[in-house]
């Protein structure tokens, strides 16, 4: 009998690409980082596999064509319906700190979501299993498939909608079922065939009995159910979902922070949603300057009123609405940066005529790019950066493994936006304002620190925060602000009702006047943050300060442990708020997944153990089979989460960024794999491995010390030549990452196989681990200590070789 | 087996009729275990309120409104329970602690007119009702608004006014208004409503998401009709842990 390799590459791919979808369909009806938990917590159904099959792995050898057939139809039969009652379950996550019910309800989600990948580890380790002496070539055509996959999946979704594409999806694990029957010759192929056939028929063009269930708490959900709201057009792409709602008979309005002393209110509005989330609004602009009077009235109006700005670059344009500002200001040249194309479509198209024409009016020039990509590519000055308020979505969407990176807000992006900033330039950037302060002051001390850097020795001369009761704008200026200027913010505050919280020279009684906090608190963290004692002060206060950097992106955490208890006292008082969700989640997810790795890793090591009592084995150390392939697991990830990162500032796309790395890895490795089978047919196991981590731990390094120069030697290239060299450079490290895995898998096969699932349930864990653990450590000590770490497992991992045992029986 | 099928309605008559004494005295236990968790609560979060115990009446207030009336059947058993519980349609009922501590930051005094934005389930109106002239509440989402206005009438809370529709305008024909309370957070105060709020009157918002309250706006327009706004963290939280 031949290995199915074709069956097995099918299904990896079609198994790779229900994760992502997944990831995708849980970002709209939750909220990212959940979606994050939870499907790391179903990916565990790899690991099951592997327990499972350490008790029944010999009987189901003995029907291997059944038994492959069988989880082959149930991974395609479960896909699907799996999916459809997951979402049915009202999950909320804010409850769960006092309901216990969420947590049961979220256990029964994970349950359900790792049925459909049970199967398919079942089908794959069985395999490996089976035809053990081919184990590089099987994993070959494993991880070429998934590398496939993953890119197939995401050209799947811009074509059909997430929904769709999960039927599509469903259709073609089935048809694993009729390429496995084909390539094993089963006598019954043409019925099965058949039958295969018309069941993907059923699964692709049956509607799904409801469409996406959004959870309710969502702002779409709760736009939604105002009487009158309707969506008026919905775009897909594996970017994201958006929504356009429109309500004639209770007008939307979105006008942050919008001054009190504000007589008008915003004109009509179009409501734009982006995965369920709010991603602001589509103004009506028609033609007379004082229905948008409103813009005049939002801290961002700021910059406008100290300085002419001619030339005005805005990030994250959105629906429009700093670009309508811009206009409002009577800019000449405006730069509208937009990552979604379909955003962009959706304002100059299919809204062009409510938008007045907004992004094709004389002056507006209209770029599809990430933002900090866009300034560094260029070298054009710019009067004024403004960066939007919304939350840019852009690389949680992409999500694979990201919890809320944003390279828009990191030190070095900051230098780069000053290094683009005209003489006397300012760079405006919005925030929401939150008690205590969080976002806000991060802000500020980035700022601080990028202009230190810059060389810039009294920083404090070249800052100006104001606030109003909802939001807060921070400007940075190329050069030091003059008398007049300070006059005119002071003014600008005043007729708005804005407070100053920051500008040099300003006295202790001008902070807190109009929007009053219990202290000065922006002003007083302002002055220590300037001053001598920035960092007892950022070691005192109770949310994380620390800037992000290029290597440690996560503006987004704010959490800190010794907080977390006086948080968690103030749980009866409302006091949960404080805790910021994401870091805490995170920590949830490697717990939950470290405790039931635990228990599946654990399991089958008892298993063997009684079992060897009664009968002999290979003598080879379970202890090393374990600690091998948990090493190896965990740092193929590592290596691969970590280069998504560092490939995201040379490639600039999130999306783009995580479809080429991942697919490079995975493609190259499968053929590392394939080219490693030399060494098995010598049984040369261990060498193959050495040799392996060799060239893994020299490319690894080389990158580490090289990649930042060559990156910026080439960040002005264009993006096909840029994707070329990202594939060139990954294509080496990623061949001799694909070697450790299927060496040390064959070479197990001497123990009567059993160490196998063993071997591929420490695997399963490991990999959901490595992902979790991959982003705590980066927030902590950022990526370049990820990566030495994956080479430092990597070392181990070949001094633990298990195969040295074999040798010595 | 008639007899069965007499006892099974028996049963089932007194299972879904009124509830039984002994029910209502539980909830009124249960409701003055809450006063004092609030009490206890509000002594603790001192520094930031300004004051160290509540309004009496606004005590009073809530000891005196069911709550368990206002919330779901598969909800009513964590109805004293301090903390904010889904009512449907994807809105919750507020803490109590916070509906405490927003309805004594309004500062009524009985003659007052209150203006609500945001009905949601009654109980915050049917607390105004214990304490003001007259209430005003508008819901924008139509089941909500119609459930609220039926068990606000069986509870005879006669003082408080309902109407489904767009809060953003306020309800003029009723305006100026002593306070005004919008229970759903906005990005932006709507301006009619600053104009409706009368000179020295109050206006309160909690910001947050749908589910917890994150801090607590207070606007205040003096008798010059300049308007001022407080930020108030609602719990005791300060960002410092000492000296520096």
């Amino acid at each position: 009998m031949r290995p199915p390799l074709l069956t097995i590459a099918l299904l990896s791919a079609t198994a790779l690409g229900y994760e992502i979808l997944l990831m995708r369909l849980f970002s709209i009806i939750q909220w990212h980082h959940f979606a994050y938990m939870i499907i790391s917590l179903a990916l565990l159904g790899y690991g099951a596999s592997g327990t499972f099959l350490a008790f029944v792995q010999a009987r189901l050898l003995n029907h291997y064509p059944l038994a492959l057939l069988i989880n082959l139809a149930l991974f395609g039969l479960t896909a699907m319906p799996s999916f459809l009652v997951a979402q049915q379950i009202p999950f909320n996550p804010e409850e769960i700190l006092w309901n216990w019910r969420e947590a049961v309800r979220l256990m029964f989600v994970y349950l359900l979501l790792s049925l459909p990948f049970f199967f398919a580890a079942n089908a794959i380790a069985l395999t490996f299993s089976k035809f053990n002496k081919l184990i590089t070539r099987v994993y070959a055509f494993d991880l070429f498939g998934a590398g496939v996959g993953s890119l197939g999946v995401i050209l799947i979704l811009y074509v059909i909608p997430p929904l769709g594409a999960l039927s599509l999806v469903s259709a073609l694990g089935m048809a694993c079922i009729a390429v496995a029957a084909w390539e094993l010759q089963l006598s019954k192929r043409l019925w099965i065939g058949a039958a295969v056939l018309l069941s993907m028929a059923i699964a692709v063009w049956s509607e799904p009995p409801s469409g996406l269930v959004l959870s309710p708490y969502k702002d779409l959900s709760q736009t939604l159910r105002v009487s009158g709201a309707r969506v008026i057009a919905e775009r897909f792409s594996p970017m994201a979902t958006l929504q356009v709602v429109e309500n004639d008979r209770v007008p939307l309005r979105y006008a942050p922070g919008m001054s009190l002393n504000a007589g008008s209110s915003p004109p009509a509005q179009l409501g734009l949603f982006s995965d369920g989330g709010s991603m602001g609004s589509i103004t009506r602009d028609s033609g007379d300057p004082q229905a948008v009077d409103f813009l005049d009235q939002l801290t961002s109006a700021l910059p406008y009123h100290l300085q002419h700005a001619q030339r005005v670059l805005v990030l994250g344009a959105g629906g429009g609405m700093d670009v309508l500002q811009a206009l409002y200001q009577d800019s000449a040249e405006i730069h509208a940066v937009e990552l979604n194309p379909q955003v962009i479509g959706l304002v100059s198209k299919d809204y062009a005529e409510f938008s007045g024409g907004l992004y094709s009016k004389p002056g507006v020039q209209l770029h599809t790019a990430e933002g900090r990509g866009f300034v560094s590519a260029r070298d054009t000055h710019y009067d004024l950066i403004q960066i939007a308020l919304q939350h840019s979505s852009g690389a949680s969407s992409a999500g694979l493994y990201s919890l809320s990176e944003s390279y828009l807000y990191t030190t070095e992006a900051l230098q780069t936006y000053l290094g683009h900033l005209s003489s006397g330039g300012y760079l405006a950037i919005s925030r929401w304002i939150k008690l205590p302060p969080r976002d806000t002051l991060k802000l500020f001390v980035t700022a601080i620190d990028a202009l230190r850097v810059a060389g810039v020795e009294e920083p404090g001369k070249r800052l100006i925060l104001i606030r109003g009761w909802q939001t807060s704008t921070l400007l940075v200026k190329n050069g030091e602000f003059t008398a007049d200027e300070i006059r005119a913010m002071r003014d600008f505050s005043q007729q708005r009702a804005f407070d100053v919280a920051w500008y040099h020279g300003m006295s202790a009684d001008e902070p807190n006047r109009f929007n009053i906090f219990r202290e000065p608190y922006l002003y007083q963290a302002a002055q220590a943050l300037l001053g001598p004692h920035r960092q007892s002060f950022m070691e005192q206060y109770k949310f994380n300060l620390q800037p992000a950097t290029d290597d440690q992106p996560y503006f987004h955490n704010f959490f800190k442990w010794s907080t977390l208890k006086e948080i968690l006292e103030l749980r009866g008082q409302g006091g949960m708020p404080l805790l910021e969700a994401g870091y805490p989640v995170l920590v949830a997810t490697l717990a939950q997944a470290l405790l039931a790795s635990s228990l599946l890793i654990l399991l089958p090591l008892v298993f063997l153990k009684r079992r060897k009592q009664s009968s002999d084995s290979s003598g080879i150390s379970q202890l090393r089979v374990v600690s091998y392939f948990f090493a190896i697991g965990l740092a193929f990830l590592f290596i691969e989460i970590a280069f998504i990162q560092k490939f995201m500032l040379f490639l600039h796309h999130p999306l783009f960024t995580a479809s080429v790395v991942l697919a490079s890895f995975l493609v190259f490795a499968g053929l590392g794999s394939n080219w490693s089978k030399r060494y098995s047919m010598q049984k040369s196991y261990g060498q193959g491995v050495k040799w392996a981590v060799a060239g893994i731990l020299l490319t690894g390094t080389a990158y580490l010390l090289l990649l930042d120069t060559l990156f910026a030697w080439m960040v002005a290239w264009p993006t096909i030549a840029r994707a070329a060299v990202s594939i060139v450079l990954i294509g080496p490290l990623a061949f001799f990452m694909g070697m450790p895995f299927p060496l040390a898998l064959t070479s197990l096969r001497t123990a009567a196989g059993t160490l196998i699932p063993l071997a591929w349930a420490v695997n399963g864990c490991a990999s959901v681990l490595s992902a979790v653990l991959a982003t705590l450590l980066a927030i902590h000590f950022g990526f370049t200590l990820v990566v030495l770490l994956a080479l430092l497992l990597y070392i181990l991992a070949a001094l633990e070789f298990p195969v040295r045992s074999v040798n010595s029986v | 087996m008639k007899y069965v099928l007499l006892c099974y309605l028996l049963t089932s008559l007194m299972l879904s009729g009124p509830a039984p004494a002994g029910e209502d005295e539980q909830y009124t236990q249960q409701r003055m275990e809450l006063m004092r968790i609030i009490e206890q609560d509000v002594r603790e979060t001192s520094v930031h309120l300004d004051r160290e115990t509540l309004d009496p009446r606004v005590m009073k207030a809530l000891a005196e409104v069911p709550r368990h009336q206002f919330v779901p059947d598969s909800q009513r058993r964590y109805a004293y329970q301090n903390r904010p519980l889904p009512i449907g349609h994807g809105q919750t009922i507020s803490q109590p602690y916070i509906v405490a501590i927003m309805t004594d930051l309004l500062k009524l005094t009985p003659g007052d007119r209150v203006l609500e934005v945001g009905t949601g389930s009654g109980y915050q109106a049917a607390v105004l009702a214990e304490l003001v002239r007259e209430v005003y509440s508008i819901e924008i989402i139509e089941p909500l608004g119609k459930r609220a206005r039926e068990l606000l009438q069986r509870l005879d809370y006669d003082n408080i006014q309902t109407r489904i529709g767009d809060g953003y305008y306020g309800w003029e024909a009723h305006a100026p208004f002593d306070a005004i309370i919008v229970t759903a957070a906005a990005d932006h105060i709507p301006p009619p409503l600053i104009a409706q709020l009368k000179p020295g009157g109050r206006m309160m918002i909690p910001v947050g998401s749908r589910f917890m309250t994150q801090q607590l706006v207070v606007v205040e327009k003096d008798s010059n009709n300049t308007v001022t706004t407080r930020l108030i963290l609602p719990v005791r939280f300060v960002p410092l842990t000492g000296a520096h």
